[in-house]
């Protein structure tokens, strides 16, 4: 087709008028490109380049190893030992069901794993482990280890985890550990990074959970370059965590293991405190538990029975379990009868078996009557009505204040979880919580140990530690800190008159070693190693005056929990104090003959630093001793060894 | 005049062709060729496999094709460019036919040594087709809507079929390259109002269309539109391109990281990082001054082009290279407002950067035939 030149030139001026528009509209385009490129490159640099760090780096925690538990001399009683799991990484595997089915023939796999692993497995990706097996056996181990060629994709991996070599006799001494649950994360209002480690062990029950803090560690941290992905691709650095600190308990493993055996199974408690340093060379609650079943996950069909238990397995009774003192709280009467100076050793008072008092008449447990009683005929044979008169006289305030200074009804710092304050009422007390007035009645009651007054057995044995040695002493667990010796409990002078204290010694003396005594039976003969001690029987029921007419009914032929409490308090040796020890037994009935036996044996085992030899007991009782002593050595697998002599 | 009168006695004839070649064009692809080498080789961790060596194989191959279209006469090319484009179609419905699936999409149809996206192919083809086509209208058709509605319909025809595949990306450029082909033919402005306020139209409908019986686009496209207005809403999903390549240039800052630390790209957070994403990979790693280079190539192609083109008085080959250049540009234009955030990802390529056969090839071709013109160019 022929054009004419003018034509074409016009077409051609018109083709590259908008050539250089579009070129303008590109050039522009262009420069708005440059200036984005400005904008993300140059102005927002800071910004983005952060952001690229955080999308590089990650940080992984190194959970740091939980502080080693010791007892006072060495022997381990909670630890840290590899247990072992197997994973999976599903990318060396290749075919995860062959694999998984060649593992379970060598080892047992848990299905609800398996099945849990699998659903892992559909969600992350492919070179992430995934864990099909947890605490599996050093044989197991082996076996994948030997079996390692068929079993690609397989490894056995190796964690910490916390073991009680001791089993139940430190159960309730320091509690166990368990996996960092969402509830204890509610708890805690700052959490540590660590605990969202998934199965990291932190502390839930007793002295494991109060020195978490101590325990636990500092977490180290490796700066990992990940990809996309999270695959690691190199550590670029790394800080090593900080193990937790070990501690040394003031507990003697094998006094506590002793004792522990000796409570046996009955639901029972006792306490030892030494008296120089408050130290609790026995704290033993029973019956007690395996803490190792927790630790792994106890089944649902395990802690049933312990819950269950009406021997409440799973309290820790030697400072959960508060009970009425009975008569072991009438040193403290005594105590405060002294110091106000409204009696002296000679002023007797005369127990015609009971006492009108505002025409309410109280019993003294034997209906008989003592006659004339003297302050140490009081104490030995525990005369009801003694008290009553004195109490009248001396009145509830001063009792109470007594009763604090011998650390009754306040709250001993302990480590332990729910360390009970008990109660030592006085007149505020009841018009605060009861709105009630004080009644002169209460006096009396509280006078005998019962009423309102409320004691755990580690404030018993605080209470006697502190009349054996006139000091305040305090109990103290944790005997040191990564080999920081802790300040002792030695505590300062009561402000008490040491005369008074001597008087009251004595008659504890009277209780365990005169003839009358209600604790005669379970003297100790040994000269050096003779104990003072108190009796005491709490009721846990009213005794009505149908009752009482028709005769009181013998502790044997009532139901358990309605039997009284057995309660027995002493100290040894007597000239020169090394322990004092408070038994409780629940519902065991009386103190001299379910609380006492068991209290001397104790102090006794405490002050030889083993098994005491026969010649220690009264002749009469030494062949029933010695088959219980023989028969505790085979339930106790560990063994014992020989009596040492140690005051 | 016709054009074979006066200018087959002044054309440079047999190996001297190789002397009138536009040499700063051959240079400046060149470089930007070797940009894309250095980038491949960075990005593959240091290494010339998997990208690097087969992408320079290509290239070499690329330049021989250039140099072999070239040296044949530019009027050959027009009284092919209808031939062509008919090859190209046919090809386009092959895809369909016998192509496989990659990617979701149906796109290339393997040749043996190489696969072939005719839907590349398509954007030379439909310019050569076009510029032939307004070659031979008379300059007093060109505005009337008959003469008009034909190359609608020679555009419209592969962009359907392209947007069959699916691919948005191919369909919208050729879309833009043809409607750019034929304003600089010169057809009336009003045409273009039209058509504009049509095409806003249909976004709106296609909006509208969302969710209904007759949804107009795929899910994953309006997803892709989503998380371009809103790369926020969904990091880790959908917007996590955008985000991912938008952190990996800003971390480039004024002179980048250095060659091969760019961790952005070799950690694996940036998708497609061989190919569509490459070019933040250049500015993580060479920064602000890295990327503002090569854009800068980039705008010298293209003026080179329009010179090249304002400088022949030849009308085909005139708008063949405009088309090119207009072609060449909405590839770059495009592949960087995507990554940095200006456009959808909508999958087009860093021209001559990334890796990718077909692209190339059909780039060495264009330029091959801006090169003709340049040499059979009437003197």
């Amino acid at each position: 087709m022929r054009r004419s030149p003018k034509e074409l030139e016009a077409t051609h001026r018109k083709m590259g008028r908008r050539a250089l528009l579009l070129g303008g509209a590109q050039l522009a385009f262009a420069g708005a490109l440059g200036m984005r490129m400005r904008y993300l490159q140059v102005e927002q640099a800071d910004q983005f380049r952060l952001l690229a760090e955080e999308n590089r780096i990650n940080i992984r925690l190194i959970p740091p190893a939980r502080g080693k538990l010791f007892d006072r001399n060495g022997v381990v009683i909670a630890q840290n030992t590899p247990s072992y799991r197997v994973v999976i990484v599903p990318e060396d595997a290749g075919d995860v069901d062959v694999i998984l089915s060649r593992l379970s023939q060598l080892i047992d796999l848990v299905p609800t794993d398996l099945e849990r692993a699998q659903t892992e497995m559909r969600r992350s990706p492919p070179f992430l482990p995934i864990t099909v097996a947890d605490q599996i056996s050093w044989q197991d181990v082996s076996k994948i280890a030997v079996n390692a060629p068929a079993l690609p994709g397989i490894t056995p991996e190796v964690g910490l985890t916390r073991v009680y070599p001791q089993g139940a006799d430190f159960a309730h001494v320091v509690g166990y550990v368990g996996p960092v649950s969402d509830y204890d994360l509610d708890r805690i209002d700052d959490p540590d990074q660590l605990l969202r480690i998934p199965r990291f062990q932190i502390g839930k029950v007793g002295l494991e959970a109060k020195e978490e803090d101590n325990l636990r560690g500092k977490a180290g941290a490796k700066r990992v370059e990940v990809n996309a992905t999270g695959r690691i691709m190199r550590e670029l650095d790394r800080r090593e965590g900080q193990p937790g600190a070990d501690l040394q308990l003031s507990v003697d493993a094998d006094l506590q293991a002793y004792v522990q055996a000796r409570l046996g199974v009955e639901s029972a408690s006792a306490v030892v405190v030494d008296c120089e340093t408050g130290d609790l060379p026995a704290i033993a609650s029973a019956p007690s538990f395996d803490p190792n079943l927790f630790v792994r996950g106890i089944s649902v069909a395990d802690y049933r029975a312990l819950t269950e238990n009406p021997y409440r397995p799973l309290a820790n009774k030697t400072v959960q379990g508060t009970y009425p003192p009975g008569s072991t709280f009438k040193m403290i009467t005594a105590m405060a009868g002294l110091e106000a100076g409204i009696i002296g050793a000679d002023d007797t008072v005369y127990c015609p078996g009971h006492l009108e008092i505002s025409g309410r008449r109280f019993h003294c447990w034997k209906r008989a009557g003592h006659g004339h009683v003297d302050l140490e005929n009081s104490l030995k044979q525990s005369c009801d009505v003694f008290y009553y008169d004195l109490a009248l006289k001396v009145g509830i305030d001063k009792i109470s204040a007594m009763a604090k200074k011998f650390g009754l009804g306040v709250r001993h710092d302990l480590p332990m979880s729910a360390v009970a304050r008990g109660l030592a009422p006085d007149r505020d007390w009841k018009k605060r919580n009861h709105g009630e007035d004080w009644l002169i009645g209460d006096t009396a009651n509280a006078a005998i140990g019962q009423g309102f007054m409320l004691a755990s057995p580690m404030q018993l044995a605080v209470m006697t530690a502190r009349l054996a040695t006139g000091r305040s002493i305090e109990p103290r667990l944790v005997k040191s800190v990564n080999s920081a010796e802790q300040p002792t409990g030695a505590g300062t002078p009561l402000d008490v008159n040491e005369n008074h204290l001597r008087l009251v010694r004595r008659a504890m003396f009277a209780v365990s070693n005169d003839r009358r005594g209600t604790a005669y039976r379970s003297r100790i003969i040994e000269d050096g190693y003779r104990m003072a001690g108190k009796t005491g029987t709490s009721q846990v029921r009213n005794i009505t005056a149908a009752e009482r007419r028709a005769g009181v009914i013998h502790n044997r032929d009532l139901p358990w929990e309605r039997r009284d409490h057995a309660l027995f308090v002493d100290f040894a040796p007597f000239d020169n104090p090394k322990f004092a020890v408070a038994v409780v037994v629940e519902h065991g009935g009386g103190g001299s003959v379910a609380a006492a036996p068991i209290a001397r044996d104790i102090t006794l085992q405490a002050l030889y630093g083993g098994t005491p030899p026969l010649a220690a007991y009264p002749s009469k009782d030494r062949s029933k001793i010695k088959a219980q002593q023989e028969r505790l050595r085979r339930e106790r697998p560990g063994g014992d060894k020989d009596g040492k002599d140690r005051a | 005049m016709s054009y074979l009168e006066h200018s087959v006695k002044s054309v440079p004839s047999g190996l001297r062709k190789i002397a009138y070649l536009n040499w700063p064009l051959v240079l400046l692809l060149i470089s930007v060729a070797g940009v894309g080498f250095l980038m491949l080789y960075s990005v593959a961790g240091g290494s010339f496999t998997p990208w690097a060596e087969p992408q320079m194989k290509r290239f070499g191959v690329g330049l021989v094709v250039m140099l072999i279209v070239a040296v044949i006469p530019i009027w050959f090319w027009r009284n092919v460019a209808a031939l062509a484009y008919a090859l190209t179609i046919v090809l386009l419905i092959l895809v369909d036919l016998i192509g496989e699936v990659g990617m979701g999409a149906q796109r290339w149809i393997d040749l043996g040594f190489m696969r072939l996206q005719p839907s590349e192919l398509m954007k030379i083809t439909m310019i050569m087709l076009l510029a032939a086509y307004y070659d031979w209208l008379p300059a007093k058709r060109i505005s009337r809507p008959f003469w008009v509605v034909i190359p609608v319909l020679l555009i419209l025809l592969p962009t359907l079929m392209v947007l069959r595949q699916p691919d948005l990306g191919t369909s919208l450029l050729l879309i833009i390259a043809g409607g750019g082909m034929m304003f600089l033919a010169g057809v009336h402005w009003a045409y273009f109002v039209a058509v504009l306020s049509a095409g806003v139209g249909l976004v709106v409908a296609i909006f509208q269309s969302r969710g209904a019986d007759w949804q107009m686009l795929k899910d994953y496209q309006f997803r892709r539109i989503d998380t371009f207005l809103d790369p926020a809403s969904d990091p880790l999903g959908a917007g996590y391109h955008i985000t991912q390549s938008k952190i990996a240039l800003g971390s480039g800052g004024w002179t980048g990281r250095g060659f091969m630390q760019g961790t952005q790209s070799r950690l694996n957070f940036l998708p497609e990082k061989q190919t569509d994403f490459i070019f933040t990979t250049l500015a993580e790693e060479f920064g602000f001054v890295g990327g503002i280079s090569l854009l800068t190539l980039y705008i010298l192609i293209t003026v080179f082009c329009i010179f090249i083109a304002l400088a022949t008085r030849d009308r085909f080959s005139s708008l063949v290279t405009l088309g090119i250049a207009l072609t060449f540009f909405l590839f770059f234009a495009v592949n960087m407002s995507m990554v940095m955030g200006l456009a959808p990802v909508v999958g087009v390529p860093l021209p001559l950067v990334s890796y990718g056969g077909s692209a190339m090839m059909v780039l060495m071709v264009a330029f091959g035939l801006v090169q003709s013109a340049h040499i059979h160019r009437p003197r």
